[in-house]
């Protein structure tokens, strides 16, 4: 094949990129999937629209930092704005406090982050021979631009959600910690999704399940490993055949390898978090911008609904930043510019693959 | 269309019979790197139109993991049409997805567990033995095997008889098996009971694996395919080890030696 195609079969289908979606907040993807956004306009990118709706959304914590809060704020805050019913289960006694922390859309007239400048930048600093893998993408963020905040908002993480989204039957909490088995929270969930049984039919309405520290020690569940799975298998079932999306963590740390790596498998979309160690010299060289970086979220699976082909990333490992101390961002990590004297190789290129086998930090 | 995955499994062959006749073929894959596109290249073959051989070819697939939708489109765009085939009883849909439980499954209940695969087991011999009462070639898919064992609550005794009867089938009614099992799962386990009797009860073992390099937008991975009854070419029994990349596309997966991408 002397030409390279950005599409992988020889049929394109007329899609118009800026097909209107049929309600606000659902974008429509290829393969007759339909989006939900993560919250977070940039892992929307990467993930290639956003979380597919009907899919388990996985994100292995960290025990040493809170990140994965940061992913299910965020991904609370972007349906409560957009009126998609939640449900939201924690180990906390009282969950209902969270929500207190749930970030604020920001309004069109307060400084939202210039990601139009950027995006022409790339274009200059691509060289013209990997144009073909960013193909893919950039019919979505084109299109998107305009009906932007009707899919996706920018959070400002130092305001809270305005009492208005969170009142009403629009949220659900469920505490983790006092039920002795999973059966009660199966039965809420199953009554949640049951007001978004998909139909043949237009969508109706779009619903959010966000379930934190699953398996956290100090619920009486966490050592019934069998009964955990059996609950993840359910719930897979329930959303899979539901216009909503389900996002859950839990700390992979904590449990067997095996358990985990079944868990794992069961992800539609599996993404993890780390943390940044501070003041880490090494780390220092290595990144730039390593002063502003909260911690590192990799993406390890993305979501493979209605197709058999592998969305390969470049990269798979982004620092997590808060830009203007307001703006959740993720970035490609990029390496520091080598200095003469200091002799390091470029045997790890800033944009290469993940290696199985890699070290700590695999970008 | 001859390729190397076809070539490994004994599918590039001129003959009307279906080389995998009472064969059992084993696919693992890990996280990294997904094999579902094995068993759907396997039943791609196994069921579209090939010369007039192909018209006795029944399938049984008992999903766990997708709903029909999935396998629906994916085979589809690869020239399959799984929903015609089911209208004339040649494809066999068995949905292990929406199997619940009523309030009983989080319980410490085994027997449950066990019996939801006994009952499964009846219900594929008594389609197996419906179909091959038409003199039909026979091929049972089953994905996968992980979260069987969820749906038996863990006792891989149970998992195992159930394989083991599955392969009574494919002496009694010459059936071919297909199943596919997430290896890494049990990379950690001591001693993967589950796992190597897997392997040793499979005639044909297919691995998909990343490439010791990571993964790249060109090659998605490694395949290892581990035929143990193929012949060489001078005829003497013997197995062999098949070792190739690929890439896997919407209308059909490329595959290729290292370094030989086309």
């Amino acid at each position: 094949m002397a030409t390279p195609k950005t599409r992988a079969s020889s049929f394109s289908r007329n899609v118009p990129s800026t097909a209107a979606p049929q309600m606000p907040g659902v974008k429509s993807g290829p393969n007759g999937t339909l989006f939900l956004s993560s919250g977070i306009s940039d892992l929307d990118k990467i993930l290639g629209g956003g979380f597919p709706l009907g899919s388990l959304v996985v994100v292995m914590e960290d025990p040493e930092a809170p990140h994965h809060m940061l992913l299910l704020r965020n991904f609370m805050s972007q349906g409560l704005v957009l009126n998609q019913p939640l449900l939201y289960a924690s180990p906390a006694k009282d969950p209902r406090g969270f929500l207190g922390t749930l970030p604020s859309p920001v309004s069109s007239k307060d400084d939202k982050p210039l990601d139009r400048d950027s995006e022409q930048e790339k274009g200059l600093r691509i060289a013209w021979q990997y144009k073909k893998y960013f193909g893919e993408n950039q019919p979505n963020s084109n299109g998107q631009r305009d009906n932007k905040f009707e899919f996706c908002n920018e959070f400002d993480l130092r305001k809270p959600l305005q009492r208005q989204f969170l009142s009403g039957q629009r949220v659900e909490c469920m505490s983790t910690q006092d039920s002795p088995d999973l059966a009660a929270l199966h039965d809420r969930c199953a009554t949640f999704l049951k007001q978004f049984f998909r139909t043949d039919g237009n969508i109706s309405g779009a619903g959010r399940i966000a379930i934190q520290s699953f398996c956290a020690p100090q619920c009486t569940y966490f050592d019934k490993e069998w009964h955990v799975l059996s609950f993840i298998r359910s719930l897979r079932s329930m959303i899979r055949s539901s216009n909503a999306v389900v996002i859950l963590s839990f700390p992979p740390s904590l449990l067997s390898p095996s358990f985990s790596k079944r868990l794992q498998h069961m992800a539609d979309t599996l993404l993890s978090v780390r943390a940044i160690p501070d003041e880490d010299k090494d780390l220092a060289k290595l990144l730039t911008g390593y002063q502003d970086m909260i911690g590192l979220l990799s993406v390890h699976k993305v979501a493979r609904i209605n197709t058999q082909v592998p969305i390969i990333l470049e990269a798979a490992t982004f620092s997590i930043k808060l830009q203007k101390r307001k703006f959740l961002v993720l970035e490609c990590l990029n390496q520091a510019p080598v200095d003469g004297s200091s002799g390091t190789s470029y045997a790890t290129s800033g944009s290469c693959s993940v290696s199985s086998k890699g070290g700590s930090l695999d970008f | 269309m001859d390729n190397l995955l076809d070539r490994a499994l004994g599918l590039d062959g001129r003959g009307d019979r279906w080389p995998l006749l009472g064969k059992v073929v084993l696919v693992e894959d890990c996280v990294e790197t997904g094999g579902a596109f094995v068993v759907h290249h396997i039943i791609k073959r196994f069921l579209s139109p090939q010369p007039a051989a192909a018209s006795n070819h029944s399938l049984i697939l008992v999903a766990f993991s997708q709903p029909l939708s999935h396998y629906d489109r994916v085979l589809r765009k690869l020239g399959c049409n799984l929903v015609a085939q089911r209208d004339h009883d040649r494809f066999l849909f068995f949905d292990m997805l929406n199997l619940r439980f009523p309030g009983e499954e989080f319980r410490d209940d085994v027997k449950t567990g066990s019996s939801v695969l006994v009952s499964l087991f009846e219900k594929i011999y008594n389609a197996v033995r419906a179909l091959s009462a038409e003199k039909n070639c026979i091929t049972i898919v089953i994905d996968d095997i992980a979260l069987m064992e969820v749906v038996a609550n863990g006792s891989s005794d149970s998992v195992l008889d159930f394989l083991h009867y599955c392969r009574t089938l494919t002496s009694e009614f010459d059936c071919s098996v297909v199943a596919l099992n997430h290896g890494d799962i049990y990379s950690t386990t001591e001693k993967p009971m589950l796992m190597l009797n897997l392997e040793y009860l499979s005639n044909i073992l297919v691995r998909a694996e990343p490439l010791a390099t990571g993964s790249a937008v060109d090659v998605h991975g490694q395949l290892m395919v581990f035929n143990k009854g193929e012949h060489d070419g001078q005829g003497t029994p013997g197995s062999k080890v098949h070792n190739f990349h690929f890439r896997v596309k919407e209308n059909s997966v490329d595959f290729f030696y290292p370094g030989g991408r086309g």
